[in-house]
């Protein structure tokens, strides 16, 4: 935007006759006409930062935001670490705690079956939540993960869990819902407790699949 | 054809404003419109102040006297948007109007009506903000800030609130557009860039901010509207969003905001002290450079609002040395100014009063602020009174003061008289000391732990609250003395002399006081401008 003010000051400067007003009105429309759009750059910025925000997120586990990987990559993962000589990171042992909140206003039952497990880095392991529907109304959930310290978000990856789809229960219905995790054993040394929190919130989408009323049954995994 | 041929063959044909109130509704003259925002700014400045005046008096005593917390929570959050985007933004486009084109030896701005149209938004503007004061769900009451889930949470005036910051953001930019045009276009033959006054480089520079920061504020606001009812989630944690999300969006506006704030005052301040110094500005350069760098600087720092979020350590400590960066182009500010006055012939006006009030009482808060940015201890202050008595110092006896400051400076170029300099001298020293026994003690209770934006607080900070309260309601009455004598100036007085001050520099003391309704039809003489720059 400089060079503008350069060139400007220049052609100012340079000429001695009266400024040609017609002129100086297309100058003004240029100014005027790049300034506006970088003030429509600057409004899709700030909607840019949304996906920015995500992928920053995911890179760095900032906001507890955990990993997810398939059960073939965790095995994959774990030869890796036995054919290397890291193998000693495997003997060391963390405390993972479960912590269960139900989000504001939510009419459920929702904690987690154990409250912690000592675990084992590259082991996949199971636990389950119990989430219960205390409403008369039939509902969609939708859990929401987040670890603590956030150094270790990252490292702390999800084979299989309740919260990567949305959870649907019929009025008073229950079950437990299980999550598969594994802890890469890169994890930074310092960490030796993880908590795992999940917020449980009405989803957003209370579209019922058909099946639930079908069947009778709780569905989702 | 275009708004400037129109508005420029339209004058020519009277050479004098327009009789009637039709002449504030259709002016195009920079003049008139830097006076419609002047007026706008100090009647939003006691309507603002009386908000800060309910809050301070429900803080006298420990408990819930007067207001109900809600209500305090909404003047808590009213106050802030009044002052920030109705008093201190709109004071210093109406100084723009007002000097920039004197400054450039320019006839006037460069997009007239596009100007009349950015002043006559804001009372709109500012009238739906208001209203929803008056509304069966309340003023907004989640603090200026609009932290989504709170913020979403409150009534249908909601809307109203979001539609009324559009506007005055439409606004901002609309009138930063056209400072930028102004400056680069309407130049007179001669004045290069580095011979312009600071008021104009600092505004040159504010604006760009504006032009870059505020659209990013209003998309964060159309993300709070569309979450609230049109069903997507972008803060929402039960849609896949993430509220966090909002704070590094809103802060990316947020902190520049704080410059655009701050910007103009280092102009206003740098044109006062070598006129009352009798010296010429030292370090223009430098002044120039650094106002540059802390407005680089203003966009990478913004995650320091937010070291309690949970960041990785790298980010906190980038967030941290960043920070603590903008000290040294402040800095270089700050001891410039020192040694503008370093043997000078100061005399001490008021203006000069209120500029090194401002030298002053602008480090103590910037000072606070260094010890904010060190994340650690952040942890600790963070949402406490000392946050708050970190940004009232940079904003009320720094901006604020910078704007009184400016009034009395060119006052006397507007109206043709001097303004009353007893009055004036009295005004500063009730403002200089009611304002330190208002802000100081917050240092304290914040320190001691008393968080903010609460009604109701622990004994053990009674003391200094109503000590404060003291201090508050000292300074805003102090305040009418300003109106008094901005009053009685308008009316009448001593005339003034074209030069006004002995010392002053610059082509705005070289029109006639008061300054006609058009100025520089005729660029100045290459003469006069290199004799009129530091």
């Amino acid at each position: 935007m400089n060079e503008t003010g350069s060139t400007a000051s220049e052609a100012t400067a340079a000429d001695n006759t009266p400024v040609d007003k017609s002129e100086l009105a297309r100058k003004h429309y240029v100014v005027a006409g790049k300034m506006f759009l970088l003030a429509i750059a600057m409004f899709g910025f700030g909607y840019v930062m949304v996906p920015l925000y995500e992928v920053i997120c995911e890179v760095t586990g900032l906001n507890g935001k955990t990993g997810r990987i398939s059960a073939v990559e965790s095995e994959r993962r774990l030869e890796q670490t036995l054919a290397g000589n890291d193998a000693d990171a495997l003997q060391r042992e963390i405390i993972v705690e479960f912590v269960g909140i139900v989000s504001a206003g939510g009419n459920w039952e929702f904690r987690p079956n154990e409250r912690e497990m000592r675990v084992k880095l590259g082991q996949q392991y199971v636990t389950s939540y119990f989430a219960k529907n205390l409403s008369t109304q039939p509902v969609v959930g939708q859990a929401s993960p987040s670890v603590s310290p956030f150094a270790a978000a990252k490292y702390f990856n999800k084979t299989e869990c309740f919260c990567f789809t949305r959870q649907e229960f019929e009025a008073g219905g229950s079950r437990d819902m299980p999550v598969t995790f594994v802890i890469d054993p890169k994890v930074p040394v310092n960490v030796d407790r993880v908590t795992l929190s999940y917020t449980f919130f009405k989803s957003k989408d209370q579209q019922l699949s058909s099946v639930t009323f079908d069947s009778g049954e709780p569905s989702g995994s | 054809m275009s708004a400037y041929d129109t508005a420029h063959h339209d004058d020519h044909d009277h050479h004098g404003p327009a009789p009637g109130l039709t002449r504030w509704l259709y002016t195009t003259n920079h003049k008139d419109i830097g006076t419609l925002y002047l007026w706008f700014s100090l009647l939003m400045f006691f309507i603002g102040g009386a908000m800060a005046l309910i809050i301070r008096a429900e803080l006298f005593q420990p408990g819930i006297q007067i207001v109900d917390p809600m209500f305090f929570n909404s003047m808590t959050t009213m106050h802030a948007i009044v002052m920030i985007f109705g008093v201190v933004m709109p004071a210093f486009v109406g100084l723009a109007n007002w000097m920039i084109p004197m400054m450039i030896g320019a006839p006037d701005m460069a997009l007239p009506r596009l100007n009349n149209w950015s002043f006559w938004i804001m009372p709109f503007a500012f009238t739906i903000m208001l209203s929803t004061l008056f509304m069966d769900s309340g003023g907004p009451a989640g603090g200026w800030t609009l932290y989504p889930p709170l913020t979403l949470q409150m009534g249908d005036s909601f809307a109203f609130v979001i539609f009324a910051i559009h506007f005055m953001g439409i606004s901002s930019v609309m009138g930063s557009i056209n400072i930028v045009a102004t400056i680069f276009n309407m130049r007179a033959n001669g004045m290069t860039l580095m011979k312009m006054p600071l008021f104009v480089w600092t505004w040159l520079i504010t604006a760009f901010l504006l032009i870059a920061s505020i659209p990013v504020f209003a998309g964060a606001v159309t993300m709070l509207l569309t979450d609230r009812y049109f069903g997507t989630s972008f803060f929402s944690a039960a849609g896949g969003g993430d509220p966090v999300m909002f704070q590094h969006i809103f802060w990316f506006f947020g902190h520049p905001e704080v410059y655009i704030l701050i910007l103009p005052a280092f102009g206003v301040v740098s044109s006062i002290i070598p006129t009352f110094a009798r010296k010429p500005l030292f370090g223009y350069d430098s002044m120039v450079y650094a106002t540059a760098s802390i407005a680089f600087l203003s966009f990478i720092v913004w995650a320091h609002h937010m070291f309690t979020t949970g960041m990785p350590l790298a980010g906190e400590l980038f967030f941290m040395f960043s920070t603590m960066m903008i000290s040294v182009p402040t800095g270089v500010k700050v001891f410039n100014w020192v040694a503008t006055m370093w043997r000078g012939s100061m005399t001490f006006e008021t203006p000069m009063l209120f500029a090194i009030g401002f030298v002053v009482m602008f480090t103590i808060g910037g000072l606070s602020g260094l010890m904010l940015a060190i994340t650690p201890a952040d942890i600790q202050y963070h949402d406490t009174y000392f946050v708050v008595a970190h940004f009232h110092y940079v904003l009320v006896p720094g901006a604020i003061f910078s704007l009184i400051a400016a009034t009395y400076y060119w006052i006397p170029k507007w109206t043709g008289n001097m303004y009353d300099e007893k009055l004036g001298k009295i005004h500063f020293w009730t403002s200089t000391i009611f304002v330190n026994v208002l802000f100081f003690p917050m240092h304290f209770v914040g320190l001691a732990g008393m968080p903010r934006r609460i009604p109701d607080y622990s004994l053990q900070f009674a003391d200094w609250n109503m000590i404060a309260s003291i201090g508050a309601f000292g300074f805003g009455f102090a305040q009418i003395i300003f109106v008094w004598v901005v009053y009685k100036c308008v009316r009448g007085g001593e005339k003034a002399t074209d030069e006004v001050w002995e010392g002053a520099v610059g082509l705005e003391w070289t029109v006639p006081s008061p300054a006609p309704y058009h100025t520089f039809e005729e660029p100045p003489p290459l003469a006069v401008i290199n004799k009129n720059h530091f």
